[in-house]
């Protein structure tokens, strides 16, 4: 893939003339907000980047976005896009999708985009429930939850959308919330990420769901149970009073008291992005007992399916030549010598 | 006469044979024109592959041909079963073949199931030829047979020619060192060899194909090769005191040219690969396997230097959401499939009618409702293809009549695609994608090209600041909006499946709009030209004209002939274009008292036609996962006219 052209352009370069339809509140606004001050920090180019949408609340978003964008059909996006990426390796493809669009409906295409390794950037908005259909719930909702279709409450366990894309083979796992100053950061990363990768942002629906992220997204007063995690850095929380380390016996994850800065002291362990196996215990972390695991959980890039099909096209076709005339006439022929009979 | 690929040489074949009169396939006592020979057996047997390299040997004859290969939908059904038999039926002759033949001349019977199944349609008076070292007890009762027919005086009114084929075939493979198990593998080559004596074959084009087959395993390329030699040998010698005659058909005279067998499967690859180029655009397909569809990915598989890229999708869904992302981004999107995995699409067909994209899609029908017949033909999907979606979804539909006939009508269906920025379907069936015939190569320079052209410049009018504005919904006088490539700087713009507003194609539900963009896109496919629809056999007006589409070409176009050559007014029309129908054919169907419509399905092309143009179009069906006979259709023919 060649590397794109670096331009210098504003937030308002990315805004387009339309009209927002969200409802005042959403959580969308921010996420708009959040990814349009990061594509000028990137250098993105407008006319080499397309947002891909499936239907849901999020999937307005490619109508707000000056660039190319198809808001296609529900759950889809996944499948469009790696139409889109095949055809043209070249741009820059965000895909936008929520809980319902992209776990329940469009599950199956989620699983083989992030197996594939697609190169782009999947945001999942996780607000809990179906908004543009009014609150029912949906796969990422609590047990309990109560909406139009559950009055006495769902029964399913939901879905966990990290542990979903690690168990699909995502290479990128992330996470970050609405409101968050780190969500750029977390898109910046992903979009350095040379493959499909996946980011759960949870957003919170003031219609339907409000405020149920509160406990580690409330927009002040949270703080101290978010787990920002950064490669190379020991995984703190609280203030740095906290951290978590590896319970060698029982093979999983703790939280420690951490004194005086001595982290090292405590046990904790230092973020190594490329740890699978840490990986798969961070995007399980039960949120309660431990801090709401954020930022960069995983990234170990693979060669992505476009290079493979790539290569393979040039593997298959070094030494041949397409010629229409040839193929047409191939296989077992035979000569007809003579002339026709009077064709009419 | 264009519905037939530009085939001069069939053309011709049609004159030359209209004049003689041809008579229905004589019995194989007489010298005839034309021998149908059914090759049937257990689906591990290699009946399709005998078939297949019968048919190349056929071709290579210079007969002219047609085949219906006729498959259980298990892989490998229990062995000696009556639902593990395949068959394989060739129709050959020195004139003009239109279809797979009614009833065989020859059966060959390579086992008692194949024989209980098949017997039925044999010519009385037909040859039988049975491997009596497969009718044992085991397998009889398998067949469910009480007594062996072959002994039991029950086979009377036919030719019998039985014979223990399997120990002939050991004693031939026998110098090769090969197990019993491997050695009866090559018992299908020794029919074959037998076959190509029976027809005055050379085997010569058989051993270059075994040799180039069994490249690397030599012993089994020779051991197959001796087998072939001896059933050919034994020919020889059976013909002193038996049923067993030598026959040659003289080649039918056929514009001169290139020629090859080709199936519809490959015919819709090649016409897709063509439209792409004659289009100037690269080629993305969208898959997933399902039969009898899957014949096409396969093929295009191969075919990478030619700017075709393959995509084996995780779904139906994903195969055509897929193509139309590519198409999206400038490739010319593909998908195929066949009924149940068409329904599965309806979402994204609508998805690329309301973004108007180019899209082609592919049907090969096969049974339905449900799984239905996996491996057998009907032609039950034509309301799927042209009401099957929600809301005011236009998409043109054409069908392919033949496997020639689908390299066309695949140029055709990118043609209207990218012409028109619109979804395609192309309908072929079962019948066309597995059956064989001879095709006149064609010359890829005599066809003309439609270059795409995509958006480089906003083409609306300026704003109040006096930029120019981009109108991405603007209409050409064809009604099609323009293409326009993500990536190409500053037309930036967004699409979707939510309705767009005249011209500038943002969100709009408003209720004036709405009426503007229905009437817009429906005015769009109507209006697409295509050409007036011709007579392909007979002439406009007079008192019956049987029309078709799709496979029944063949059996109408030979039941149409015999009947006008018993001097019945009766003519053959047959529709490429289902959707948008050819702007003349309602006068042309008023031209005649009665219009008569034989279709493998319920009858739906007829609803159409009576609801287009009025006319009493009276259903003529048959859907029992076979083509219709020829007998058939000249019953129905005389019955009304009668």
């Amino acid at each position: 893939m060649n590397a794109p052209t670096k331009i210098e352009t504003t937030l308002k370069d990315w805004e387009t003339d339309q009209e927002v339809r969200w409802c005042p509140g959403c959580g969308d606004y921010a996420i708009l907000k959040a990814v349009q001050r990061t594509l000028p920090q990137l250098g993105a180019d407008p006319s080499n980047t397309c947002f891909i949408s499936g239907i849901g609340c999020s999937s307005r978003f490619p109508y707000y976005m000056e660039t190319y964008g198809f808001h296609t059909i529900h759950g889809r996006a996944p499948a469009v896009a790696t139409g889109v990426k095949l055809a043209n390796p070249d741009l820059d493809v965000w895909l936008v999708t929520g809980d319902g669009d992209g776990l329940s409906i469009g599950g199956n295409h989620m699983l083989h985009v992030l197996r594939r390794n697609v190169n782009m950037q999947i945001m999942l908005f996780n607000n809990e429930i179906y908004g543009l259909t009014k609150g029912q719930y949906s796969p990422t909702s609590r047990i309990g939850t109560r909406s139009p279709s559950t009055p006495i409450g769902s029964v399913d366990r939901p879905a966990n959308p990290c542990a979903f894309a690690l168990g699909a083979g995502a290479r990128f796992v992330g996470r970050g919330f609405d409101v968050s100053k780190n969500l750029p950061d977390v898109l910046k990363a992903a979009h350095a990420h040379q493959g499909a990768a996946f980011i759960e942002i949870f957003q919170n629906c003031i219609v339907y769901n409000k405020d149920v992220f509160n406990d580690f997204a409330a927009p002040k007063g949270a703080e101290d149970r978010q787990l920002w995690l950064e490669n190379g850095q020991p995984m703190l929380f609280d203030g740095g009073t906290k951290g978590i380390a590896l319970d060698k016996d029982n093979l999983c994850l703790k939280v420690v008291d951490v004194a005086d800065g001595n982290w090292e002291a405590a046990g904790v362990i230092v973020h190594d992005v490329t740890n699978r196996s840490i990986a798969h215990m961070l995007v399980e972390l039960p949120f309660g007992p431990f801090p709401m695991a954020l930022g960069v959980l995983y990234d170990d890039p693979r060669p992505t399916f476009e290079m493979g099909v790539a290569g393979e096209r040039e593997r298959a076709t070094s030494g041949k030549q397409a010629n229409l005339a040839k193929l047409l006439g191939s296989g077992q022929t035979w000569t007809v010598s003579g002339t026709a009979q009077d064709p009419i | 006469m264009h519905k037939r690929l530009q085939s001069g040489a069939r053309q011709g074949m049609h004159m030359a044979t209209q004049a003689a009169h041809t008579p229905p396939e004589a019995a194989l006592h007489q010298q005839p024109d034309a021998v149908v020979v059914r090759f049937a057996g257990d689906s591990g047997d290699g009946m399709q592959l005998t078939g297949g390299q019968f048919t190349l040997s056929t071709a290579l004859a210079g007969n002219d041909l047609a085949t219906f290969p006729d498959f259980p939908a298990e892989i490998r059904a229990p062995q000696g079963t009556l639902f593990g038999v395949s068959a394989f039926q060739i129709n050959f002759g020195s004139r003009e073949i239109d279809t797979a033949g009614d009833a065989p001349d020859v059966l060959v019977a390579m086992n008692p199931a194949a024989l209980k199944t098949n017997l039925s349609a044999l010519k009385p008076g037909g040859l039988i030829i049975a491997d009596t070292g497969e009718f044992t007890k085991r397998n009889l009762d398998k067949a469910k047979y009480k007594a062996n027919p072959l002994e039991d005086g029950s086979l009377a009114k036919y030719d019998l020619l039985a014979f223990d084929i399997s120990a002939l075939t050991i004693e031939a493979v026998k110098p090769f060192g090969l197990g019993n198990k491997d050695a009866l593998r090559s018992k299908n080559m020794w029919t074959l060899g037998l076959a190509l004596w029976m027809f005055d074959r050379s085997r010569e084009p058989i051993h270059e194909w075994l040799r180039a087959k069994f490249k690397s395993k030599p012993d089994i390329a020779d051991a197959n090769i001796a087998a072939l030699d001896a059933g050919h040998a034994y020919g020889e010698t059976a013909e002193l005191s038996g049923p067993l005659k030598q026959l040659h058909l003289p080649p039918v005279p056929t514009e001169a040219g290139l020629y090859r067998t080709i199936t519809g499967a490959e015919s819709v690859s090649l016409g897709l690969v063509a439209g792409a180029q004659l289009a100037g655009l690269p080629m993305f397909f969208g898959g997933y396997p399902i039969t009898p569809a899957s014949a096409i990915l396969h093929h295009l598989a191969r075919l990478k230097e030619y700017n075709v890229t393959t995509f084996q999708a995780e779904d139906e869904i994903a195969a055509i959401c897929a193509a139309i992302g590519a198409s999206y981004a400038g490739s010319l999107g593909v998908t195929s499939s066949s009924g149940p995995g068409i329904a599965l699409k309806g979402e994204a067909m609508g998805l690329a009618i309301m973004t108007e994209l180019p899209l082609v899609i592919v049907n090969s029908q096969r049974g339905g409702p449900s799984t239905g017949l996996p491996t057998k033909t009907e032609q039950s999907d034509l309301y799927q293809a042209v009401y099957g979606r929600n809301g005011d979804a236009p998409m043109p539909v054409i069908a392919a009549c033949s496997p020639s006939d689908a390299f066309e009508c695949a140029i055709e269906a990118c043609r209207i695609a990218t012409q028109y920025m619109t979804p395609v379907m192309l309908l072929t069936d079962g019948y066309i994608a597995n059956a064989a015939e001879p095709w006149k190569v064609p010359d890829p320079a005599s066809f003309e090209p439609f270059p795409a052209n995509f958006l480089t410049e906003k083409n609306g009018p300026a704003n109040e600041s006096g930029d120019t504005t981009l109108l991405p919904y603007k209409r050409d006088s064809k009604g099609a909006r323009p293409w326009i490539k993500p990536g190409t700087p500053g037309l930036m713009h967004r699409i979707g499946g939510i309705e767009k507003q005249v011209d500038t194609g943002h969100l709009d539900y408003s209720p004036d709009n709405h009426q503007a963009m229905t009437d817009a896109r429906q005015a769009k496919v109507l209006n697409i030209s295509v050409p007036d629809q011709a007579v392909s056999l007979g002439e406009a007006g007079g008192k019956l004209v049987v029309v078709g589409w799709g496979s029944t070409y063949g059996p109408i176009h030979q039941a149409v002939r015999r009947a006008r050559a018993k001097g019945l007014d009766v003519s053959h029309i047959h529709v490429r274009h289902i959707w948008p129908l050819p702007g003349n054919l309602g006068e042309l169907l008023k031209s005649y008292d009665k219009v008569l419509v034989p279709e493998m399905n319920t009858g739906q092309f007829k609803t159409v036609l009576r609801d287009q143009y009025l006319v009493d179009a009276q259903p003529l069906n048959k859907t029992s996962g076979q083509p219709f006979y020829i007998h058939e259709l000249e019953e129905a023919i005389e019955e009304a006219l009668a």
